[in-house]
């Protein structure tokens, strides 16, 4: 019963630019949360291309594309996210 | 490498300055670069977007190939460092620069009274200080004119209220080749450096920056000349692609030809392995491996005794790069490294023209717009022993000398897998003290090099891909 579907751009321009350790997020979250939050990650989604979307990596948050996301930054929607579930 | 902040600032920066190379509008654009990077009105993490925007501009230097401390008119804009880089043709072998307006922020003395001084009637603190240094206002004070950084106080307060605070740079160099010089600022002693990169990674104001050759070889890709690239093996764990992809893309930027230094590596081990049994054989009682540049600098400046065991087999990388010039000698040698190390090797290897990081590779893939999943597969040289990929881990030499060896059973290895203070005194002892041990595969970094300061990912992610393609 996942609820929020996380997708990290793992394409090349997301991967130089910190992906990878976006990815390595999913383990900071407690089992309970981790039932709700599915982690993936996704093939170029070609916002790297068009300088209006802002600066990689870029994550898909239920839909939504966030740019420049850190691990700060990742963390922080998701709390909010499931704040929102509860 | 290390993810922070400071570390993504770097990549934005080398990122857009390869965009504007490939573009040809470098010297044009370069001016307004930190301007862009830092507009008016953004949030920033140091003072002012002025202070921004001048670290910027020298970590921009630093890149274009200058040492910040060779500038002599403040005055002089980015473009006319493009301008010498573009006609430079002779180069040094300092690798880093200290960044001076980003540095200076870290304590001279490292001993600090915390708001958990209870105010104690006792202080002991006062009494430990053997140089009068601490006084009772309220708090304890500690005199930064008089304190020399012994840590008496610390011991001596029964609150812990008194912490040592490290200057990161300093604290990560294995060999104390770093300090403050009389203004404040980090001075890189090149007597003692041994390029193994932590201050660079260390340091959370991103004040150390590495040198490159970009401009040179961004040029030299244009020029019409053929510019071949080698890359070290760590390489293999930088994506999550298949090493026919990384090949293939690191030739869409425009390399002629892409050859992986693991086939130099498959050079050493043979050499390396032969070497070792004569050795044996002439009743030496070890050996270390010679592969790791830091590691060898290390011998020479700092554990002379050590020397006469160190194996005198070449690199990889140098075995690689004599096969290329050997085959074309007119070509454009460029080695792609995980290491600062590996970039001073590079300029005393006649047969390396340039070197570039990963970090630089990434950021030209970036600024070229490649996408590595989508490139055509290119064809792997299938003549490689897949155990000299295997040299970018801890244990992966070692096990390489044990595949080529004749009798591997006799080969009793130790491994020392990154230097700190505790390595480094096993490493001083090993003439008289390393048991029964034969075999020494040293790496300085821990974990070998897909822990290299100039690394694109964590080195547990690039460890297990890299193991893909070693089994
Ligand atoms: S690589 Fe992530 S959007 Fe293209």
């Amino acid at each position: 019963m996942s609820r929020i579907t996380v997708e990290i751009c793992v394409g090349t321009a997301c991967y130089v630019m910190g992906a990878a350790e976006l990815l390595s997020l999913q383990d900071a979250f407690p089992s309970i949360e981790e039932e709700i939050l599915s982690f993936k990650g996704t093939n170029c989604l070609d916002s790297c291309t068009n300088p209006t979307c802002g600066k990689a990596p870029f994550v898909r948050v239920n839909g939504n594309i966030l740019h420049a996301v850190t691990v700060e930054s990742l963390k922080k929607t998701l709390h909010h996210e499931l704040e929102r579930l509860k | 490498m290390i993810y922070n902040n400071a570390m993504l600032i770097r990549r934005d920066l080398l990122a857009r300055m390869c965009k504007l190379m490939f573009e040809g509008e470098l010297k044009e654009k370069i001016n307004r670069l930190p301007l862009e990077m830092v507009p008016r009105h953004s949030k920033n993490t140091r003072c002012c977007v002025h202070k921004e925007r001048a670290v910027l501009k020298y970590s921009a230097m630093g890149i274009l190939g200058f040492n910040v401390k060779d500038e002599e008119d403040e005055f002089m804009p980015l473009s006319e460092y493009v301008q010498m880089a573009e006609d430079r043709t002779e180069f040094t072998d300092v690798m880093l620069t200290v960044v001076d307006v980003a540095c200076s922020s870290c304590v001279k003395i490292n001993y600090v009274v915390t708001n958990l001084c209870r105010t104690c009637v006792g202080h002991p603190c006062t009494f430990a200080c053997k140089k009068n240094a601490i006084s009772i206002h309220g708090k304890a004070e500690i005199n930064h004119d008089t304190c020399v950084n012994c840590g008496m106080c610390l011991d001596a307060c029964p609150f812990n209220a008194i912490i040592y605070q490290p200057v990161p740079c300093e604290e990560s160099c294995p060999v104390n080749a770093i300090s403050k010089n009389e203004n404040g600022i980090e001075y890189i002693d090149e007597t003692k450096c041994i390029y193994c990169g932590r201050c660079l990674e260390s340091c959370p104001f991103g004040a150390i920056i590495e040198k490159t050759y970009l401009v040179q070889i961004t040029n030299a890709l244009k020029s019409g000349k053929r510019v071949k690239a080698m890359f070290a093996p760590a390489l293999l764990g930088q994506f999550q692609d298949d090493p026919e992809k990384i090949i293939a893309a690191i030739k869409q930027i425009g390399f002629d030809e892409v050859i992986e230094v693991a086939k130099g590596a498959n050079e050493t081990t043979r050499n390396e392995t032969l070497e070792f049994e004569e050795r044996m054989e002439q009743g030496q009682p070890f050996m270390t491996t010679s592969c790791c540049h830091s590691y060898t600098r290390l011998v020479e400046k700092n554990l002379p005794d050590l020397k006469p065991f160190v194996s005198d087999t070449k690199t990889p990388a140098y075995y690689t790069a004599e096969m290329i010039k050997k085959e074309d000698p007119d070509c454009v040698v460029v080695f792609i490294v995980p290491c600062v190390s590996k970039r001073h090797e590079s300029y005393y290897n006649p047969n390396i023209d340039y070197a570039m990081s990963f970090e630089e590779l990434g950021a030209m893939l970036v600024a070229k717009q490649i996408e590595i999943s989508k490139c055509e597969d290119a064809t792997c040289d299938t003549t490689i022993h897949a155990s000299g990929r295997g040299f970018c881990y801890s244990g992966g030499v070692a096990d390489s000398v044990k595949q080529f060896a004749k009798h591997p059973e006799k080969i009793k290895e130790i491994l020392i897998d990154g230097i700190d203070k505790s390595t480094l005194r096993m490493l001083r002892q090993l003439p008289q003290n390393h048991g029964d041990a034969n075999f020494v595969e040293v790496m300085m970094c821990k974990g070998g090099c897909v822990n290299g300061c100039d690394t694109l990912v964590n080195s547990k992610i690039a460890l297990r891909q890299v193991k893909k393609v070693v089994k």
